[in-house]
């Protein structure tokens, strides 16, 4: 099925433009405009002028504006709510192609109950909270829900897009389960944890229908910015008409309307909601599925990032990166005493020694058997493990955290040289873990076992640096290792030895600051820590109570997606921005093509002030009125997109927007308008 | 325009520059500080005057009771004040015998003076006696310039207090800051500027009016009175009204150049000095810089305007061969010359002052389109006392929101977040303005008693509504004149309008105090973009421009703006 991930709908596909179309006349019903108070400004607008045109029909006045004048200004008012209109429905239309898709999965099945100790066959839809159902390789799990009895592999594509079954079982962190997924291998009783209508698939669909989507807080303050616009023209508008009495000016009522339309915020009031529901969308794309708009918005304003250390910031699994043999003994013996001790060893550290020797030091792992070695394996109360060779002469050789061996060797009747301790000290501040070596009562030397830090991740945290957003390590790791580790990854600072309260105390400290916190967690753990952050991304693979608390899951379960989501939130606010400035901007040469035109008529003199030079009045305001339609419709792709982020600091990023959107939106309507009036004049229609 | 003329200007630009730091500091200290000056002597009277105000305890108010404080205050002034012209004649200081004040324009007055406006319908020499002039307009003078400088102080608190874990919800107490800067701001100076007059010739006495005789033989009458203590608060209070009525061009209010430009500076003081406030209040002086610098870009384009403007000949008098030298000198007093009439019609409109040393009604177009603009931007360019001040920290939030969009954050000024309740204060405090300007003079310019009012016809006749409605809804004051403006509807829809100009926009101000003081902090990084820089300013100053042009564009254009260029035509009112 085309999943959220697959490919991206191109911005204006064939297929969605005609719903939108049909979508967009729909939208002409008061109830639906009203929700808009400057494009509702505009529909009554159209509908005054409409109104005129009718009464110049029936009763032609001889002093009256021409009727082919009023008739154009008319349409091109309907066409401004109509474009604003389209944006809306070609924004929720490609939300609703993506909510298409998931609902024809959510197929009606039959689930097996399992009910005091028995199955029993009912439609998925009749589950409820707290029942238990059986799953069998080949089914579809029917709802979403947490094993509590045995192990499975999953196909979680449907959701996740990624195509590798994942494994679920119960108890831990990997026992949630999403409704919708199939079940490939083994079998597995779950516990439903959600009502029908109120699953993760269900919210899924609503979200990216927008039916859930309400006025972020941002979006607000900004709908209250433009409302106090339109309500402060409407006043200039509505007070120039005693003011032009007056002045012995007659005014039509075509174009005191023409004039209101073309100064009120009708550019970012038109494409506001496209904007919002596009930022969604955006996100769903990278596979992150935001609970609330509120919470996108607050990513844009984070100011801490905290990181789980493994998995996020470092490969899963210390690694073995280099031997260092004790004064006396050669790195030959040492490589294969550390070889012999690993090679029954299948933990990823004692794997990551068998390849360090084969790779660095050319030898090639033998055969146990050959040896007639016996694995002795690891204990916590030995805290070692190793082999004992019989042939050619019997050997026990031991390798282990560097206190437990030398207990060892003492054991043996051996003594610890004093290298040992200087050695592994200095390991130890590198952020490695050191692992010595012993044949019987001798310490051969030390493995150092490193966390290694993934590829490409302080490229990372240097972008989230240049966002201004700190970014915190939290690790379990003893602070010393944690300090170094630390520096090589290049986070800004880490919580050391971190316990669940020591995380959601962080978080607490840092909001008390006055700080927007975000944090990735998957455990039951970090539930309380992801419902305190501001924003908390729960990975896909983690369990139940980590997706609940958080306000956002990452279908892909990569942490560092906050980034993505981040820079989603700005861009935006950023568009919002700058379309709000240019939609302003606009106004002043709007006003150099109306109010000349309205009143060149009785004072001649002030042709000075049409600057544009504009052929006519009535083409003057026509233009404008077209200009003012037009951008609407030539914005929507911008509005889609959004507006690029670029890390720059937020002064770079400001003096680029003034100059692209405030000074950019002077000039260019002056552009504008003039070829509109040179075009409608060359093709005879003003 | 002439060398003089612009070094004039920018002397007297050097002088409000050299004034803001130094009074900025004492005024942090005597308002925000804990320690003022001469506490035994002043220490008792504090203390006598906060006890008859129910205040001995000096207890914080939260912005409802600070509100409430404020309009109780203002209403108990305008009833005091509209009583005590009821009753004039029955009150001593009255050597002319002059009788009691019409009720319309007793009503027009008293708001005036409780609002900081002073505009006058009425011409004091032959309306008020020196008892009411001195009891109820002076005092007034004080209080509400005081008044001003609490919303002020309370909204700058609002944005500057950092909370505690408990959060915070006062800001300051309403009775305290009009005490302390009565006490030991406008007092004081004033004791000293008022010296300082009488010793360039202002009037100071109780006495009955003389009569001279002139030149030509014929009689004249010359009013006396109480001038000088009237003249030092009337612009350091920027209040602007004048004992007599021909204000600050009257040789007894405004004698020599000197203390004309005294008068000019006295205007822009305390607003300029305000924003050093600010910058200590806030812990950075650079926030107070920002918005000094902000004043200062749109107070010296507008004076570089009207002074271009008024440094041209009249056209018409060209045309008829006489060739004036000295630029458009109708409506001029010779004393001052055209840059000195210029400035101070610059600075006492920037300033919301309304005290005049020229008559602005006999500018040129343009040069009168610049005072009126000046008043239009919102009264925020330098300001009244304390208006200015929260005026521009209105505009401040207005920018602020649109930048931090722009820059991908939630909006925050001085690490506070802007939000949706911020706006919609902020929009209500934005419209207020054009509902009482456009509104009435929208009305006056169709109604019999409207423009019955009016001393020329067309555009220059739309030019004086237009003024009058805009300079009493800014609290200004000043008059365009050619408008008589003491008749039952002018008085009361100009004191409606400036009723509405002052306690409409100072609600919103201090609601804003209210709920941003208890916001929590967000330290700056490198993701908050500076509100103190070039760019910030810039952008401060586009927002003032766009608001005040696009809201008021088209109505200026069918008034100053016509009349321009149909004068170039030739074609006069």
């Amino acid at each position: 099925m085309s999943s959220p991930a697959s490919k991206p709908a191109s911005l204006l596909d064939a297929s969605l433009l005609k719903p939108a179309l049909v979508d967009s006349l729909r939208k002409l019903h008061p109830r639906d405009v009203a929700r808009n108070p400057v494009m509702f400004v505009v529909w009554a607008g159209s509908l005054l002028t409409t109104v005129l045109v009718v009464k110049d029909v029936v009763s032609p006045r001889p002093d009256a504006a021409p009727l082919g004048f009023t008739v154009q200004v008319t349409l091109w008012l309907w066409f401004t709510v109509l474009f604003a209109n389209f944006a809306e429905a070609v924004a929720e239309g490609r939300g609703k192609a993506q909510a298409g898709a998931l609902r024809k999965m959510r197929k009606d099945t039959t689930a097996r109950r399992w009910k005091d100790g028995r199955e029993e066959r009912v439609p998925a839809p009749d589950l409820r909270k707290g029942d238990e159902v059986i799953c069998e390789a080949g089914d579809l799990i029917p709802g979403d829900g947490e094993v509590v009895e045995g192990i499975a592999s999953v196909d979680e594509s449907a959701i996740t897009g990624e195509s590798a079954p994942v494994i679920r079982e119960s108890g831990g962190d990997r026992s949630a389960v999403t409704g919708g997924t199939k079940v490939l291998s083994d079998r597995i009783r779950v516990r439903i944890s959600a009502n029908p209508g109120d699953s993760f698939l269900d919210r899924m669909i609503g979200l990216v229908e927008g039916a859930a989507r309400q006025k972020t807080p941002n979006e607000v303050a900004l709908h209250i910015l433009l409302v106090g616009l339109t309500l402060i023209f409407l006043l200039a508008c509505v007070t120039l008409v005693p003011l032009a009495l007056y002045s012995g000016v007659p005014l039509s009522g075509t174009a005191v309307v023409a004039l209101l339309v073309c100064l009120i915020p009708t550019t970012i009031g038109g494409l506001l909601s496209a904007i919002g529901i596009a930022g969604m969308d955006r996100l769903l794309r990278k596979n992150v599925l935001a609970m609330s708009g509120r919470a996108v918005e607050a990513a844009g304003d984070v100011d801490t990032l905290l990181l789980d250390k493994t998995g996020t910031i470092t490969l899963g699994n210390r690694m073995a990166t280099e031997l260092l043999p004790m004064p006396g003994v050669r790195m030959e013996e040492l490589a294969e005493a550390a070889q012999l001790a690993s090679l029954a060893d299948e933990t990823p550290e004692g794997r990551s020694i068998v390849t360090l020797v084969k790779d660095a030091y050319k030898m090639r792992p033998r055969e146990l058997q050959a040896h007639h070695a016996t694995f002795v394996p690891f204990t916590a109360q030995t805290r070692m493990s190793g082999c004992d060779l019989v042939d050619p002469k019997p050997r026990s050789i031991r390798k282990g955290a560097v206190d437990a061996i030398v207990t060892y060797v003492h054991s043996q009747g051996g003594t610890a040289p004093e290298e040992l301790a200087h050695a592994s000290g200095r390991i130890g501040d590198a952020g490695g873990t050191p692992l010595a070596v012993a044949d019987g009562a001798r310490l051969l030397g030390i493995i150092h076992l490193k966390d290694v830090v993934k590829g490409g991740i302080k490229e990372r945290f240097d972008r989230f640096r240049a966002m201004g957003i700190r970014t915190v390590m939290i690790t379990g790791d003893n602070p010393r290792t944690a300090a170094a580790i630390a520096r090589e990854a290049g986070v800004d600072d880490f919580l050391a030895e971190a316990t669940p309260e020591a995380k959601l105390a962080l978080i607490r400290t840092e909001q008390g600051r006055g700080k927007l916190v975000a944090m990735t967690g998957d455990g039951t753990n970090d539930a309380p820590a992801l419902a305190q952050a501001d924003v908390g991304v729960a990975m896909n693979t983690g369990t139940q109570a980590a997706k609940e608390a958080g306000n956002m899951v990452d279908l892909d379960s990569n942490p560092t997606k906050l980034l993505e989501v981040v820079e989603v939130g700005k861009q935006l606010l950023m568009t919002r921005g700058t379309l709000t400035t240019f939609s302003i901007a606009n106004d002043v040469a709007k006003y150099f093509a109306i109010l000349p035109a309205l009143f060149m008529g009785v004072f001649p003199q002030i042709a000075p002030l049409n600057v544009m030079g504009l052929s006519s009045p009535f083409s003057a305001v026509l233009s404008a009125v077209i200009f003012n339609a037009l951008i609407i419709i030539l914005l929507i792709p911008l509005a889609l997109k959004g507006v690029r982020y670029r890390p720059l600091g937020a002064e770079a990023l400001l003096r680029r927007s003034l100059l692209l959107y405030g000074v950019g939106g002077v000039i260019v309507p002056f552009v504008g308008i003039k070829v509109i009036d040179v075009l409608l004049g060359a093709v005879g229609l003003a | 325009m002439s060398f003089i003329g612009w070094s004039q200007i920018l002397l007297f630009f050097a002088l409000v520059l050299a004034v803001t730091k130094p009074l900025g500091a004492y005024l942090f200290r005597v308002l925000e500080g804990d320690t003022r000056p001469l506490p035994r002597v002043l220490g008792p009277v504090e203390r006598l005057l906060l006890r008859l105000c129910g205040s001995a305890d000096r207890r914080e108010q939260t912005w409802v009771a600070y509100a409430s404080s404020l309009l109780a205050f203002s209403l108990f002034s305008v009833l005091i004040v509209y009583g005590l012209q009821r009753a004039q004649h029955l009150l001593p200081l009255n050597p002319q015998g002059l009788g009691a004040v019409g009720p319309e324009l007793a009503f027009n007055t008293a708001v005036s003076f409780t609002a900081n406006t002073n505009w006058q319908s009425y011409a004091g020499e032959s309306t008020l006696s020196y008892f009411t002039q001195m009891v109820a307009l002076a005092w007034q003078n004080f209080v509400s310039a005081a008044a001003g400088i609490g919303v002020a102080l309370a909204l700058a608190r609002g944005f500057t207090r950092r909370p505690g874990p408990d959060g915070q919800k006062t800001l300051g107490n309403f009775w305290v800051d009009v005490m302390n800067a009565t006490l030991y701001v406008l007092l004081p100076l004033c004791l000293v500027y008022a010296l300082f007059l009488v010793s360039q010739g202002v009037l100071q006495n109780f006495a009955p009016y003389s009569q001279g005789v002139t030149l030509e033989g014929a009689s004249q009458t010359l009013a006396q009175g109480p001038v000088a203590s009237q003249e030092a608060i009337k612009t350091l209070g920027t209040n602007g009204g004048g004992f007599f009525n021909a204000n600050s061009a009257h040789p007894f209010e405004n004698p020599t150049p000197f203390t004309n430009l005294v008068q000019m500076l006295s205007i822009f003081a305390i607003p300029a000095a305000l924003t050093y406030t600010y910058g200590k209040m806030a812990g950075d002086t650079r926030q107070g810089w920002a918005l000094f610098a902000a004043m200062s870009v749109l107070f010296l384009a507008g004076v570089a305007a009207v002074y271009a403007a008024e440094a041209q000949a009249n056209p018409a008098l060209s045309a008829a061969g006489q060739v004036a030298q000295a630029g458009n000198m109708e409506g001029k007093e010779v004393r001052y010359g055209v840059a000195a009439s210029a400035l101070f019609a610059a600075v006492t409109t920037a300033a919301s002052c309304g005290a005049v040393n020229a008559m602005h009604d006999s500018f040129t177009p343009l040069g009168g389109l610049v005072p009126m603009v000046n008043m239009q931007l919102g009264e925020v360019v330098f300001g009244g006392v304390g208006a200015g001040l929260y005026g521009i920290l209105v505009m401040v939030v207005l920018s602020v929101f649109i930048a931090g969009l722009m820059v991908g954050r939630t909006p925050e000024y001085l690490g506070k977040k802007i939000e949706a309740r911020e706006m919609k204060l902020a929009m209500l405090y934005v419209l207020v303005f054009p509902l009482f300007t456009l509104g009435f003079s929208g009305l006056a310019a169709v109604l019999p008693q409207g423009v019955s009012s009016l001393n020329n016809a067309g555009p220059h006749g739309l030019s004086e509504i237009l003024y009058a409605y805009t300079s009493g809804t800014a609290n200004n004051g000043s008059a365009f004149a050619g408008l008589n403006a003491n008749t039952p509807f002018w008085n009361v829809t100009l004191g409606v309008a400036m009723l509405g100009g002052r306690f409409l926009m100072m609600v919103p101000a201090l609601a804003i105090a209210g709920s941003m003081v208890g916001k929590k902090v967000v330290p700056a990084g490198p993701g908050t973009f500076p509100t103190h820089g070039v760019l910030f300013t810039g952008l401060l100053v586009s927002v003032i421009v766009i608001v005040g042009a696009l809201t008021f564009f088209p109505a200026l254009s069918l008034s100053p703006i016509v009349e321009h260029f149909l004068a170039g035509a030739g074609k006069l009112y």
